[in-house]
């Protein structure tokens, strides 16, 4: 009875819900572990075109699940990681790798993170190394010899008086 | 009528920053006190006229007056209350006008707990604030306007995107624009300070309360964001670099270095044309995500309004307001004086490396998110820029970010000695060793990369202790004398323990989740049981629900382990008729740190569920790490010292407290 019932419900429910596939499905999974950890791994690299910021292993929309059925076809076939990403890219170009390839159009990205630390740290340890130079000709002895405005500070500190 | 109140008090409220936006400034010029003082009395006057409008398009919200057009799109009689009332702001137009309410706010207060400050800073800054509100509302009349109303009015409306009918919305947002604008008055200050050419120790003084301010509410926004996000879309990620994520990430971080060059300023009066520029760059940045969310240039999950019109206007707001503030800045920062001088190794060094990566990893994030953008309009190819770019750069910048955060606060001012504040961590080191030993023996061949993580996050923990300890003489003085020195530590002290312990305990958390967790997706019926780790779900059954506004599928599940009843949860699936969307509900249930997380999928023709069942090992303490962050920026916050408005003289206050 309670069993016709749940059906009854899931029934109308799945009227009621637009057809939405969820992610990576329990039909989607290849029997063999090893072979759907690396389907996963490669998922988590490969994105759905038409959800613009997701992966496919996280989206709904049905070319995600189209992708990860594809990718899992050549897993199977007998292709290394690299050949399916191959693959892939030859079908729907590189826009559809998470990790953009390091090229002439991408050098600019990959290279900023390193550059911009090494120009900073060199930055630094330029004025640090000015700085101290300044310091050490400030603080020399430089022969008692003052300079016109020292000597004018100097006497005013002498003149005034109480301080 | 209500909402024609609100646009006009829009309007007038639009004109009085016009008000504001000049005659302080001028008055400021002429040393005019009279002219000055304008700037407090219509910065309070701006923010009733906001608050008013703001007030009453929550009323136009609340009593479902579908007449207005913004409600009509974005409400439904039937919705509960509260979701009435923040679906106020869960739209492009009515998120605007939370924006210019709370930069509103933050004049007022400014004008309020500024009347110490130097006369001519004060309307200066008041005056700046002001020109960015002009800068809003217009956006907001122009292009944006929440107030239209329809001439024929519907009976019901369109219901809010389903998404956002969660608690979230009632604290994500706030929060986060509250952070967002906060750094508004660290930028006012700091074009206030370009244009009177004169910048000093007082100034830093001055502006670190208000960017903690805003730091604190951003971390607390991002985070709770980040939650929001893992529970509601269903699938357990926290963090999904998505451009809208950057967007808020970049301010944080510009806002995190700032806060640490400021110190470095108010302490030393040295870094004063980088702390200037910071300043100005973390709001520039703020300005940015505010363009990138309202523009509709990336289409990702979180857009939820576009329209280019409006693009070109935030776009224009941002080059005038990021031109004309760089550009100042390279007119007038050769007249700031520089002063402190230090060695390389010191406290000024160290957070002067911490700029450095901080800069660097924002500067990353920010190259990440435009490069697809910039590439595509000067080439025409496109490529994406995801998750596994962010972690394989950000990453190993945080992790630098990381090993020099304990060193800070045990170096010295001006001369520091390296080798004294690695002896003084060695207590740290070797936590982290320990960390990384007994996380090796515990998961025995699990991934190589966590054991390490894991030595991290402990050491940084260590670090932020010892600071403490060091700073109490533990090891110079008896333990009570010590315990006593400890809880007198100026609270800012502890705020910085608190915040750097809140990084390590937040990383902690992120390696839990990254490499401990377990899943399993599965095809369910009732009866069966489904298992992850040593927790076992038995599927008990569905029933169907009518919400308020939704149906929903709700399914129960008993929770055991080794044959003892642990709890039960209730994952659902919600159907919104009015906008023919569904959500998924998840169920949690918290194991100490961890979480069992469990959502529902497909319902399939033969009867059966599709499940998705996650073990998550440690989350919680991502969340938890930010708030522990939150509370020592708190702390910090209520030193005496750096109290957002006048420090009182301690003396005189104790003489006033009664004798006990």
């Amino acid at each position: 009875m309670r069993m016709r019932r749940l059906a009854a419900v899931l029934f109308v429910l799945s009227l009621l819900v637009a057809p939405q596939a969820h992610a990576v499905q329990p039909d989607e999974i290849l029997p063999n572990a090893a072979n759907e950890a690396r389907a996963r791994t490669l998922s988590k690299e490969l994105r759905c075109m038409v959800c613009q910021n997701q992966s496919i292993d996280d989206s709904d929309a049905p070319l995600a699940r189209d992708l990860r059925l594809l990718v899992r076809e050549r897993i199977t076939a007998g292709d290394s990681d690299q050949q399916v990403l191959d693959y892939l890219v030859s079908r729907y170009g590189e826009f559809v790798l998470l990790r953009p390839p390091f090229n002439l159009s991408t050098i600019l990205l990959w290279a900023f993170p390193p550059v911009l630390l090494a120009g900073g740290l060199l930055l630094f340890l330029v004025v640090a190394l000015r700085r101290r130079r300044q310091e050490a000709v400030a603080t020399a002895p430089s022969g008692g010899e003052l300079s016109p405005v020292e000597q004018e500070k100097l006497s005013r500190l002498l003149d005034k008086p109480g301080a | 009528m209500i909402a024609e109140i609100g646009h006009y008090a829009l309007v007038l409220a639009l004109a009085l920053a016009l008000i504001q936006a000049v005659i302080p400034m001028v008055g400021a010029r002429l040393r005019d006190p009279v002219l000055m003082d304008v700037a407090g009395t219509t910065a309070l006057a701006q923010c009733g006229f906001v608050t008013l409008s703001f007030g009453a398009l929550i009323a136009c919200y609340v009593t479902s007056d579908f007449s207005v057009y913004n409600v009509f799109e974005n409400s439904h009689s039937t919705m509960p209350l509260l979701y009435k009332f923040t679906s106020a702001w869960g739209n492009h137009e009515g998120s605007m006008l939370l924006w210019v309410f709370i930069l509103a706010l933050f004049g007022a207060l400014v004008a309020v707990f500024g009347v110490n400050l130097p006369e001519t800073l004060r309307a200066n800054v008041l005056g700046v604030q002001s020109w960015i509100a002009v800068a809003f509302i217009l956006f907001i009349l122009g292009t944006s306007n929440p107030f239209l109303r329809i001439p024929n009015a519907p009976i019901e409306g369109r219901d809010l995107n389903p998404i956002l009918q969660d608690l979230g919305l009632a604290i994500h947002p706030p929060l986060l624009y509250v952070g967002y604008v906060g750094f508004s008055i660290a930028f006012s200050f700091a074009v206030a300070a370009l244009i009177d050419g004169r910048i000093d120790a007082a100034w830093a003084r001055w502006v670190r309360p208000w960017t903690l301010l805003a730091w604190v509410f951003l971390t607390l926004g991002i985070a709770m964001g980040s939650y929001w996000a893992y529970y509601e879309l269903g699938w357990g990620g926290w963090w999904f670099w998505d451009p809208v994520e950057n967007a808020s990430l970049m301010p944080w971080i510009a806002g995190t270095a700032l806060l640490h060059s400021a110190v470095v300023m108010e302490k030393r009066d040295a870094l004063k044309v980088w702390t200037i520029l910071l300043a100005i760059l973390t709001f520039s940045l703020s300005l940015l995500g505010t363009f990138l969310v309202r523009s509709g240039v990336l289409t990702s999950v979180h857009t939820f309004a576009n329209d280019p019109s409006r693009g070109v206007f935030i776009l224009a707001i941002l080059v005038v307001f990021v031109g004309g503030g760089l550009g100042l800045f390279a007119w007038r920062a050769p007249v700031l004086r520089q002063g402190g001088l230090f060695a390389p190794i010191s406290r000024e060094g160290a957070l002067i490396v911490n700029n450095l990566f901080l800069t660097t990893a924002c500067g990353t994030v920010l190259v990440g998110t435009l490069y697809p953008l910039a590439l595509e309009a000067l080439t025409g190819d496109k490529i994406s820029v995801g998750a596994p770019f962010f972690n394989m750069t950000f990453g190993p910048l945080l992790l630098m970010v990381l090993l020099v955060v304990p060193f800070g606060p045990l170096m010295a001012w001006k001369r520091g000695d390296l080798l004294g504040a690695a002896q003084r961590l060695m207590f740290a080191f070797a936590v982290g060793l320990i960390g990384i030993a007994a996380t090796f023996a515990v998961q025995q061949g699990g991934p190589v990369l966590a054991p390490f993580l894991v030595g991290f996050s402990l050491y940084v923990i260590a670090g932020a202790i010892i600071d403490i300890v060091e700073r109490s003489g533990v090891r110079k003085v008896p333990l009570r004398v010590a315990a006593g020195r400890a809880v007198k530590l100026p609270r800012s002290a502890w705020g910085t323990a608190f915040a750097h312990a809140g990084l390590g305990i937040a990383l902690l958390g992120i390696v839990g989740e990254a490499y401990w967790g377990a899943e399993k997706i599965a095809a369910a019926k009732p009866g069966e049981t489904i298992t992850v780790r040593d927790y076992d779900l038995h599927f008990d059954g569905a029933v169907n629900r009518q919400g308020p506004n939704y149906r929903e599928l709700v399914t129960r599940f008993t929770v055991s382990r080794d044959g003892h009843v642990l709890g039960v949860l209730e994952p659902s699936k919600r159907t919104f008729v009015s906008r023919a969307m569904s959500t998924t509900e998840a169920a949690l249930m918290r194991r100490g740190a961890s979480q069992i997380y469990l959502s529902l999928g497909d319902v399939n023709p033969d009867g059966s569920v599709a499940v998705r069942l996650y073990y998550k090992p440690l989350v919680l303490l991502i969340w938890f790490g930010a708030m522990v962050m939150a509370f020592g920026g708190l702390l910090s916050l209520s030193d005496r010292r750096l109290r957002v408005g006048a420090p009182k003289p301690a003396r005189q206050r104790q003489a006033l407290a009664p004798a006990e």
